[in-house]
C-alpha cells in the first residue's frame, strides 16, 4: 500500500472528514489521519486549521504518531503561536522521558519551533541535556544551540550556553565534539570576531583525535574548522598534516577537499627543503584526480577549486594533463572548466598533446565550448613560445573551416598572438583579409581593425578595408568606433599622402556627430596632437607597445591566498572573497596563508588593535596603470608655454583646425622623420597603451590641501561617472575644548568616490602646541575603521585650525550599537587621550553598486515578510518626484521604477549598504502635498529607522 | 547549512519542499527554472547558482532535481554529497528514485528527510541506522502492522548511532554466514580517429555483500596492490593498516556496501579490449553519407567480450540511416538523433560490421562536426587492471562462513573520435 492513499477526498471536505477521524477513539485511526495531514502538508496544501486536533494526539507512547505530529508542529507553530503554547509542556516532560531517543527528539522539535514564548521554554530543558549521560542526547543538545542562537542570540549569550558549548569540545564522544564544532562554527559565522573557536595546541590535539573517529560529516565540520588554525611553527604544521593526511582517502568527496585545505594552507609553512614537503605534494595529486571521476557536480565543484590549486602549486599536477581532457557527453559547465585548466598545465613539455585536443574540440557541436577552445589555442601561443608556430596554423586551418564563430574567435586571438610576438606572423594577415566580410561581432571587428591598422604600411588597400567600415561608423558599437579610429589615424601616420581625407572624415565623425564621451575625447586627443605636432604625434601613437604578458587571467596573488584558505567553500567556487558576496556577513575575516617557516609571525590579525588599522583594502586591479597615468599626468603638467602648435581649436573653429592640421602639420611629417624631436611629449614609450585604458586606479590623496593642477584633475576624475552631490551633513562640534584640554574637534562624514571619510577640523584652544595625533574607533555596527593612520603632519599651534580628512574602511570588528549608526572615537595627542561619541549618517554607506535589478527588486520586495516592513511620513518636502529621486541617487539611493497612479508617483527604490545588506524603498509623493511616504524593507528591520533619517536629510538638504 | 530541499521533476514542477529552518518560498526556484530553461539539456544545468539571497546547490538524479537552499557559506561538495545520500537512500527504501515512488511514499519520505538533517546538520545517513528507525516499506509489514497496530517507526535508539562501528548494528544473526565481493573496473578511454589511446584510466570498486553473524573482523588481501595508484575507503576500513601492510581490515557493515573504490591511471597499465574501425563521411553533395564501423578484439586477456554495444550521436541534420548489420541489430531515433548499435557476444572470427548510408536534410550543409563513438561491453570472471584478490580472513568469530570473489570488467565512458 502506498502513501498516495491519503490523497482521497470525499464529497463533505477534506478537512471536516481528517477532523472527525482526528478525534476518534481509535489509535490506528488517528494515527492514520494524522499521515494524510502530514501527506498535504508535503505538497503544500494548507492544512493549519487543524492544529489544536493535531496537537491533541501529541500525548501518546506511540514514537512514529509523536514524530508526525512534531512534524507538523515544525511547520505551523510560527503561524499559531498561542495554539504552540498547549504543546509546551509534553515538551518538556518529554525532556524528561528515560527513553534517550525520546529526550532528544522533543530538544530537538523545541528547538525548530521558531517561537519566542516556546523559545523561553526551552531554556531548562536545554541546559539538561547539554549536561545529558547519553551522548546520543549530548550530541543533539549541541545542534539546538545553534538553533537558538538563530532565533535569540542575546538568549544564548546570557544563560551561558556558549560556554557549555565550548566544554562539549572536550567530551569523550567524538561525535559530540563533531556537533559542537559544527554549530559554534555556525555561531561564529554571524559573530567574525567573537573568538568562539579559541583554537589553542589542546584542542586542536582534542579535534585531530575525534576526526579520526566520527562521521564523515563531522570530519567535515572538524577539518574545516582546524583550517582556521595557525600553527606556531613547522614543526606542529607537519604534525597536524601528518595526522591530516588520511582522510585524502576517505570516499567522501567533501572530506576529500577540506582535507585539500588543511593541508594546502599549513604546507605554506613547511620548508621547502623538507623531505616531507616533497611527499605531501605527491599525496595530493591522487586524490584530487579521482575527485574527477565523481558525479558531474562533484567534478565541477572540484574543478574550480583545481584551478586555484594549479595556480598556488601547478607542481602538484603538473603530469596529469590528460585526466582533464573533456569527453563529448560531460556537461557543458564541466567542459568548459576542464578547458581552463589544461591552459593553465600547457607547458612545453605536453603542449602538442593539448594543441590536438584542442583542434580537436574545435569541432565540437557546442558553440560556447568550441568559441573558448579556439581562444584557448591562442593563450597556449602566448604561454608557450615554442608552440606559437604550431598554434598559429592550427588557426588558420579553422579559419579556412569558414565556421563564422571560429573563424571570428580565431582573429581574435590572433590579435594577442600579434602583441606578443610582433613581426613574426605577419604572413598570415592576407588570409585574415580574405574573411572581413563575414565578420559580425564587435570584438573580432575590432581586433580585425586593429590589426589592419597596426600593419596599415604591409596591406596594400588598408585605406579601401577600413574606409568600408567607415561607411556604417555610427552603427557600429563603441568598441569598433574606437578602434576604427585609431587605425586610421596609424594609417595616416603611416601614408599621410593618400589618407588625408579619411582621417579627417573620422575625426570628425568623432568629435561632431558622436554623443560618446570616450570616443570624442580620443578625438579631440589625436586632432591635438596632430595640429601641434605631428611628428610627436607618430612617436606617440605609432609608439613601439609592451609585450602582453603570458597569462591574463590569473587571479592576482593576495585574492589567491585568500580562496586558497577557502578551498571547498562557495568562495572557492565564484573565486570571490567570501566578503565580496556572502549576504549580510559583518566584516568577515580576510584568512591568509600563513608565512613559510621561521617567520613565525602571526598571520591573522583582524582586529585593529593599533591606531594604524590593517589596509585591509582591496589592492588595485592593475598597479602597474596607476604609475603610468601618474607619470602621464606629471609630464603633461609642464606649463602650457612650451606648446609648440596653435592652441587647440574651439568647437566653431574646428572645419578650420583641420585644415589648418592637414596644412602644416603634413610638411613636417612628411620631413625626415627619423630627426628626433623636443622630448616634451614623447617621452614615454609605454604611453601608447595608456591611452587607452580609463584611470582605473586613482591615487587616493584626500589630506593633502588643495593646491595645484594635480589635485584639480584627479578631483575631476573622481567626479566622473559619479553622481554628483552625495549629501554630506555639515559639520558640527563633536569634542567641546572644554572637555579635551583645549583640543575642539568638529566634524562630518562623507562619502567621496565611493570612500567614507570622517572630515574634521581639530582647533587647538590651548595655550601649547599639540603634535602627535592617533585615532581609534571602538567597535560598532557596521565594522567602520580608519583606513590609515590620521595625517596631521605639522603641530598644531595655539589658536590654529587643520582640516583633516581621515578615509575610512567597512572591515573592522562589528558590534552592535545603539543607536546603530553611534560612533564611539579615541583621540590621543601629545597632551592625553579624548573620548567622544557622534553619530554618522547611514547614507555614506549606502554603496554605488546598490542599484538593483527590477526582477530582482520584485522578487526580494515580496520574499521579504511584510513584518519586516516600516513605514514613515517625511514632512514638508516641496521637490517633485523627479528632482527627489536624482538627488536620492547622489546618495546612492537608487530608483527603479516610478508608478503614476491617481495622480500620486511611487518611487521604488533600492540602496545597499557596505555589509551587503539591501534596503528596498516604496517612496510615495502626492503631487501639491508636502507630505512623503516611505515604506521600507529590508531583512535586517533595525537599519530602517537610521535609512529614514538619511531619506529626510538627503532631501530636505 | 542546508536550509531547504525541492524536489523538482522534468517538466519543472516542484513536487516535495522540506524546510529544516524558516520556510523559504517556492519562488526561490525561479531563478533555477530561468537557468533550467537556457540550459535545454536538464544534464548542462550548473549545480551551484547565486540568487540575491540564496545560494542554490542541485543535482539531477533519475530525470529528478534535488534542489536546496543554503544560506551562508556552506561546501558546496557537502550539499552535493547529502543529495546523493538523500538519493541513494531512496533508491535503497524503494528500490527506485522516481517523482512516481516518492509520491507514493510521501510520508516515509518526510520522516527520512527529517531524520537525516537537524537544522541543515546529517543527523544519519548510514543505510542501516536509518532502517532501523524508520523500517522501509514492504507488504507484509503493512498488512501485519494494520493487524497487530504495530508501527513503521523504531522506538529505541539505533545501536549503530553512537559506537565506535556506526555502520554495524549489534545483535545480527544468520543462519547462511556469507561474505561475497565483487571486483568491478570500468574502463575510460578516448581514442583518437587512429585508434591511438590518448587517454585511458580505470574506476575500479569493490563492492560487498557481507551477511555474517555477531561482530567478525575481516581481512582482505590482494595478490597485487601495488598496482592502485588512489584509494577511497568505506569509514570501516582500518587506513593504517593499509598503509603499512596494503590489507584491508575492516568490521563490516550488514548487507550490501561499497568497500573501496580505486584508480588506475598509469597508461601501460590500461588494456583496450577491443579496436574499433570506422568511417563515417558525409558528401558536400547529395544530402548523404556513409558509414562503416567494425569491431574486433585486441588485449582482453583471451576472455570473451560480450554486452557490445554501439551509441552514436548523429548531427541534427541525419534524416535517417539505411544499414545494414553482419551481426546485432540497430536502431536509429529521429527525435534524439542516437544511433544504437546492439551486438552482443564478440566473435574473433567473423568480426561485426556496420555499413550504410545515411540521409542528411536537403539542401542542409554538410556538418561540421564529427560524431563519437561511445562503446559498451562487458568481460565476466576479468579486472583489467590484473587486480587479484588473495584471501579473505575472517577473526573475531568461530563459525566458518561462505566466500567469494567475483570480477568484471566494463567500459566506462569508452569513446572513440572520429
Amino acid at each position: 500500500m502506498t502513501d498516495s492513499k491519503y490523497f482521497t477526498t470525499t464529497k463533505k471536505g477534506e478537512i471536516f472528514e481528517l477532523k472527525a477521524e482526528l478525534n476518534s477513539d481509535k489509535k490506528e485511526k488517528k494515527k492514520e489521519a494524522v499521515k494524510k495531514v502530514i501527506a498535504s502538508m508535503t505538497v503544500g496544501k494548507d492544512v493549519s486549521a487543524l492544529f489544536p486536533d493535531v496537537v491533541n494526539c501529541m500525548q501518546t507512547d506511540n514514537l512514529e504518531l509523536k514524530k508526525l505530529v512534531y512534524l507538523y508542529l515544525m511547520n505551523y507553530a510560527k503561524s499559531q503561536p498561542d495554539m504552540a503554547i498547549m504543546a509546551v509542556n509534553t515538551f518538556v516532560k518529554d525532556c524528561e522521558d528515560p527513553n534517550p531517543l525520546i529526550r532528544a527528539l522533543a530538544v530537538r522539535t523545541m528547538g525548530c519551533i521558531r517561537v519566542d514564548k516556546i523559545t523561553e521554554y526551552l531554556c531548562e530543558p536545554l541546559r539538561k541535556c547539554l549536561k545529558d549521560e547519553d551522548p546520543y542526547v549530548r550530541k543533539t543538545a549541541a545542534v539546538c544551540v545553534a538553533k537558538l542562537h538563530d532565533i535569540n542570540a542575546q538568549l544564548v549569550e546570557d544563560q551561558g550556553f556558549l560556554d557549555t558549548l565550548k566544554d562539549l569540545i572536550s567530551d569523550s564522544n567524538p561525535m559530540v565534539v563533531a556537533n559542537a564544532v559544527a554549530a559554534l562554527s555556525e555561531i561564529a559565522e554571524s559573530h567574525p570576531n567573537s573568538n568562539l573557536l579559541d583554537l589553542n595546541p589542546q584542542t586542536i590535539n582534542k579535534l585531530l583525535t575525534a576526526l579520526n573517529e566520527c562521521t564523515e560529516w563531522g570530519q567535515i565540520f572538524i577539518l574545516d574548522c582546524l583550517a582556521n588554525y595557525t600553527p606556531r611553527d613547522d614543526r606542529e604544521s607537519q604534525s597536524i598534516c601528518e595526522r591530516v593526511t588520511p582522510r585524502l582517502s576517505h570516499a567522501n568527496s567533501a572530506v576529500v577537499l577540506s582535507a585539500v585545505k588543511v593541508l594546502m594552507k599549513f604546507m605554506e609553512m613547511l620548508p621547502k627543503d623538507l623531505d616531507y614537503y616533497g611527499t605531501l605534494l605527491k599525496k595530493l595529486a591522487p586524490p584530487l584526480v579521482t575527485l574527477l571521476s565523481a558525479e558531474p557536480e562533484l567534478q565541477y565543484v572540484a574543478l574550480r577549486n583545481i584551478n586555484l590549486i594549479v595556480q598556488r602549486r601547478p607542481e602538484i599536477l603538473k603530469h596529469e594533463m590528460k585526466v582533464f581532457f573533456v569527453k563529448y557527453n560531460d556537461p557543458i559547465y564541466v567542459k568548459l572548466e576542464k578547458l581552463d585548466i589544461m591552459i593553465r598545465l600547457a607547458s612545453q613539455a605536453n603542449i602538442a598533446q593539448v594543441l590536438a585536443e584542442l583542434k580537436e574540440y574545435a569541432t565540437e557541436v557546442d558553440v560556447d565550448f568550441v568559441r573558448k577552445a579556439v581562444r584557448a589555442i591562442g593563450r597556449c601561443a602566448i604561454k608557450v613560445e615554442q608552440s606559437a608556430e604550431r598554434c598559429v596554423s592550427t588557426l588558420l586551418d579553422l579559419i579556412q573551416t569558414k565556421v563564422n564563430y571560429v573563424v571570428q574567435e580565431a582573429i581574435v586571438v590572433i590579435k594577442d598572438i600579434f602583441r606578443k610576438y610582433p613581426n613574426k606572423y605577419e604572413s598570415v594577415i592576407a588570409t585574415l583579409c580574405e574573411n572581413l566580410d563575414s565578420l559580425d561581432e564587435p570584438e573580432a571587428r575590432a581586433a580585425m581593425i586593429w590589426i589592419v591598422g597596426e600593419y596599415a604600411e604591409r596591406i596594400d588597400n588598408a585605406d579601401e578595408l577600413l574606409e568600408s567600415f567607415l561607411e556604417g561608423f555610427h552603427d557600429e558599437s563603441t568598441q569598433v568606433q574606437l578602434q576604427l579610429l585609431t587605425a586610421i589615424v596609424k594609417l595616416f601616420l603611416k601614408k599621410p599622402t593618400e589618407t588625408q581625407e579619411l582621417v579627417q572624415q573620422v575625426l570628425s565623425l568623432a568629435t561632431q556627430d558622436s554623443d560618446n564621451p570616450d570616443l570624442r575625447d580620443r578625438g579631440y586627443i589625436y586632432w591635438r596632437l596632430l595640429s601641434t605636432d605631428p611628428v610627436a604625434a607618430k612617436e606617440v601613437v605609432l609608439a613601439e607597445k609592451p609585450l602582453i604578458s603570458e597569462e591574463t587571467d590569473l587571479i592576482e596573488p593576495t585574492l589567491l591566498e585568500e580562496l586558497i584558505c577557502h578551498i571547498g567553500t562557495l568562495a572557492s567556487v565564484y573565486h570571490k572573497p567570501p566578503s565580496a558576496f556572502v549576504e549580510g556577513s559583518r566584516g568577515v575575516q580576510h584568512k591568509r596563508l600563513p608565512g613559510s617557516a621561521g617567520s613565525g609571525e602571526s598571520v591573522e590579525s583582524p582586529d585593529t588593535g593599533s591606531a594604524a588599522g590593517v589596509s585591509d583594502a582591496p589592492p588595485a586591479v592593475i598597479p602597474s596603470q596607476g604609475d603610468l597615468l601618474g607619470d602621464l599626468l606629471n609630464l603633461d603638467l609642464a606649463p602650457p608655454a612650451t606648446t609648440t602648435g596653435p592652441p587647440p581649436p574651439t568647437s566653431s573653429g574646428m572645419q578650420m583646425g583641420a585644415m589648418d592640421l592637414l596644412g602644416g602639420g603634413l610638411d613636417s611629417l612628411m620631413g625626415d622623420e627619423s630627426e628626433p624631436l623636443g622630448g616634451d611629449l614623447g617621452g614615454s614609450p609605454a604611453m601608447g597603451a595608456g591611452f587607452g585604458a580609463p584611470p582605473a586606479a586613482m591615487p587616493a590623496s584626500f589630506n593633502a590641501p588643495v593646491s595645484g593642477g594635480l589635485d584639480d584633475l584627479f578631483d575631476l576624475g573622481g567626479g566622473v561617472g559619479m553622481p554628483s552631490g552625495a549629501y554630506s551633513p555639515p559639520k558640527s562640534i563633536w569634542l567641546p575644548a572644554m572637555k579635551a584640554k583645549g583640543l575642539e574637534i568638529s566634524g562630518t562624514f562623507a562619502r567621496r568616490a565611493g570612500v567614507v571619510q570622517m572630515e574634521m577640523t581639530l582647533t587647538n584652544k590651548a595655550m601649547s602646541v599639540m603634535t602627535d595625533f592617533a585615532i581609534q574607533f571602538n567597535r560598532n555596527s557596521f565594522g567602520l575603521a580608519p583606513a590609515g593612520p590620521l595625517q596631521v603632519l605639522t603641530p598644531v599651534s595655539p589658536n590654529q585650525s587643520i582640516e583633516v580628512a581621515l578615509p575610512l574602511n567597512t572591515v573592522g570588528p562589528v558590534m552592535k550599537m545603539e543607536p546603530l549608526n553611534n560612533l564611539q572615537v579615541a583621540v590621543k595627542n601629545n597632551i592625553d587621550v579624548f573620548y567622544f561619541s557622534c553619530q554618522y549618517p547611514i547614507s555614506m554607506l549606502f554603496v554605488e553598486d546598490g542599484k538593483m535589478e527590477r526582477q530582482v527588486f520584485l522578487a526580494t520586495w515580496k520574499d521579504i515578510p511584510n513584518d519586516n516592513e516600516s513605514q514613515f511620513q517625511i514632512k514638508d518636502c516641496h521637490l517633485s518626484s523627479d528632482a527627489a529621486s536624482s538627488k536620492l541617487q547622489g546618495s546612492n539611493i537608487f530608483t527603479i521604477a516610478k508608478r503614476t497612479v491617481d495622480g500620486q508617483d511611487m518611487l521604488y527604490q533600492s540602496t545597499k549598504l557596505t555589509n551587503g545588506i539591501w534596503v528596498l524603498a516604496e517612496l510615495r509623493v502626492q503631487a501639491g502635498n508636502p507630505n512623503y511616504t516611505v515604506s521600507l524593507k529590508c531583512r535586517a528591520p533595525e537599519v530602517a529607522q537610521c535609512v529614514f533619517q538619511s531619506y529626510e536629510a538627503v532631501l530636505k538638504n | 547549512m542546508i536550509h531547504s530541499l525541492f524536489l523538482i521533476n522534468h517538466s519543472g514542477d516542484i513536487f516535495l519542499e522540506k524546510h529544516w529552518k524558516s520556510v523559504i518560498s517556492r519562488s526561490v526556484c525561479d531563478y533555477f527554472f530561468e537557468v533550467k530553461e537556457k540550459a535545454v539539456d536538464p544534464e548542462n544545468v550548473p549545480p551551484v547558482l547565486q540568487t540575491p539571497h540564496h545560494y542554490l546547490i542541485s543535482i539531477y538524479r533519475g530525470k529528478l532535481f534535488f534542489l536546496s537552499v543554503v544560506q551562508t557559506e556552506v561546501p558546496p561538495l557537502f550539499v552535493i554529497e547529502f543529495l546523493h545520500r538523500v538519493a541513494d537512500t531512496f533508491q535503497d527504501y524503494f528500490g527506485e528514485c522516481s517523482e512516481g515512488v516518492i509520491k507514493d511514499n510521501l510520508v516515509t519520505v518526510y520522516e527520512l528527510l527529517e531524520e537525516m538533517l537537524d537544522n541543515g546538520f546529517p543527523l544519519a545517513t548510514e543505510s542501516n541506522v536509518l532502517k532501523e528507525m524508520i523500517r522501509p516499506p514492504n507488504i507484509l509489514r503493512s498488512v501485519v502492522n494494520t493487524l497487530t497496530g504495530g508501527s513503521n517507526v523504531g522506538d529505541t535508539l539505533p545501536t549503530g548511532q553512537l559506537s565506535n562501528v556506526p555502520w554495524r548494528r549489534a545483535g545480527v544473526k544468520y543462519t547462511n554466514n556469507e561474505a561475497y565481493f565483487d571486483v568491478v573496473e570500468e574502463i575510460d578511454a578516448i581514442l583518437d580517429k587512429s585508434g591511438t589511446t590518448v587517454f585511458a584510466e580505470i574506476q575500479g570498486v569493490v563492492e560487498a555483500c557481507v551477511r555474517l553473524t555477531g561482530m567478525p573482523d575481516l581481512t582482505l588481501s590482494f595478490m597485487n596492490p601495488r598496482l592502485l595508484d588512489d584509494m577511497s575507503f568505506h569509514p570501516c576500513v582500518r587506513f593504517k593498516r593499509w598503509e603499512s601492510e596494503r590489507v584491508l581490515s575492516f568490521i563490516p557493515p550488514d548487507g550490501n556496501f561499497t568497500l573501496m573504490t580505486y584508480h588506475v591511471s598509469s597508461q601501460n597499465l590500461v588494456a583496450i579490449p577491443v579496436y574499433v574501425k570506422q568511417n563515417i563521411n558525409f558528401f558536400e553533395t547529395g544530402s548523404c553519407g556513409r558509414l562503416d564501423i567494425t569491431i574486433g578484439p585486441k588485449q582482453n586477456m583471451g576472455k570473451t567480450v560480450e554486452g557490445l554495444m554501439v551509441t552514436i550521436h548523429m548531427p541534427k541534420v541525419v534524416l535517417s540511416a539505411n544499414l545494414t548489420a553482419t551481426q546485432g541489430n540497430y536502431t536509429y531515433d529521429l527525435t534524439t538523433k542516437v544511433l544504437v548499435w546492439d551486438i552482443g557476444k564478440l566473435n574473433p572470427q567473423k568480426l561485426p560490421n556496420l555499413r550504410g548510408s545515411l540521409s542528411m536534410q536537403a539542401g542542409a550543409p554538410k556538418p561540421e562536426e564529427n560524431p563519437s563513438l561511445n562503446i559498451d561491453l562487458k568481460i565476466q570472471q576479468l579486472a583489467i587492471s590484473g587486480l587479484k584478490v588473495s584471501r579473505l580472513d575472517m577473526y573475531g568469530e568461530k563459525y566458518k562462513p561462505f566466500k567469494g570473489v567475483k570480477y568484471l570488467t566494463k567500459a566506462g565512458k569508452f569513446q572513440v573520435r572520429t
